[in-house]
């Protein structure tokens, strides 16, 4: 009898625990949504002031493709390999999911230093800097919030490595992972749209 | 305790974690979906404004394709809840971005 009671109360106790973490997965989403919206009025900045150089080099002048579109195939990899690590994750494989995370950050890491390379050869060979121009403005805070939201992910990233180390998979882990692996996709998207509206209509 | 708990049970929790299937075609589509406005732009292939649709398109499928392949939109005991946030959202965001443009293109006039 007694024992017929704590069950139900272990088993209620999962149930509640269960909605829990899929309710937190849906708050991140609606996080996500925000961000998005945030990346939205900074991308109608950016196209608005693109035009403004104000002497200062021009877009054609400044971007080298080959480290972009090398950027683009890195980010997209990472976006693909954090998949495979969810996939991992749900086989129960806690090494591997380890192992394809740890490669999703490696390739994240190479992301933004190409990316860091990129701003520093513009500050220190082009004298573009963030007061250039309008151009400038909008371009170094549209791909530095997106760099700053990747560098973020990777901290967060190496943290849940630890953690899933220390405790395995459990109903937390697992929401942490599904969680960041939804953040990992959607900075790939947002990097989709920079390529598109800065570089290539840049070059153009 | 709790992760053999968690095995049994939230099995279809997340519910949202597709197959290596999914994620491979989701992956070729996104390469080709980024391949094909590296060569329009970089062979100065079409006109201008077909140039700007084409790379624009481009963008919106991949959008589309990591929704439905890498971040399984459709599938899920939230997806309903998922779809009308990112509507919603989506709405927001096309607001802000056309109406900025559509304001600034003709405040040039006021200079």
């Amino acid at each position: 009898m007694a024992h017929a009671a704590t069950h139900h109360g272990h088993d209620h106790h999962e149930h509640e625990h269960h909605d829990h973490e899929s309710l937190k997965t849906f708050g991140f989403w609606i996080f996500l949504i925000t961000d998005c919206i945030l990346f939205g009025t900074l991308f109608a900045t950016y196209v608005v002031l693109r035009g403004n150089t104000a002497g200062g080099p021009t877009a054609e002048e400044l971007f080298q493709m080959p480290g972009i579109i090398a950027e683009t195939f890195i980010l997209l990899t990472s976006s693909f390999t954090s998949g495979l690590a969810v996939l991992a994750m749900h086989k129960g494989n806690k090494n591997q999911l380890i192992g394809w995370l740890a490669v999703t950050a490696l390739l994240g890491a190479s992301f933004v230093f190409l990316e860091v390379s990129e701003f520093v050869h513009m500050v220190t060979q082009e004298g573009a800097t963030i007061a250039t121009s309008g151009f400038l403005s909008g371009f170094f805070t549209l791909v530095g919030t997106h760099g700053l939201h990747v560098s973020l992910g990777l901290c967060w990233m190496i943290g849940l490595m630890i953690q899933l180390n220390k405790h395995g998979i459990t109903a937390v882990t697992k929401r942490k992972v599904d969680v960041i692996s939804l953040y990992w996709h959607f900075l790939d998207v947002v990097w989709i749209f920079v390529f598109t509206v800065v570089y290539l209509m840049g070059v153009m | 305790m709790s992760q053999a708990n968690s095995h049994g049970h939230d099995a279809h929790a997340g519910g949202s974690h597709g197959s290596l299937k999914s994620y491979v075609i989701g992956f070729l589509l996104s390469i080709v979906l980024t391949i094909i406005p590296l060569v329009v732009i970089l062979n100065h292939m079409f006109g201008e404004t077909t140039r700007i649709a084409i790379i624009l398109l481009m963008a919106i499928l991949q959008f589309a394709v990591q929704l439905v392949f890498f971040m399984h939109l459709k599938e899920g005991e939230n997806a309903r809840w998922n779809m009308m946030a990112l509507v919603l959202g989506l709405i927001i965001l096309l607001t802000i971005v056309a109406g900025s443009l559509w304001i600034m293109t003709y405040n040039q006039v006021a200079h």
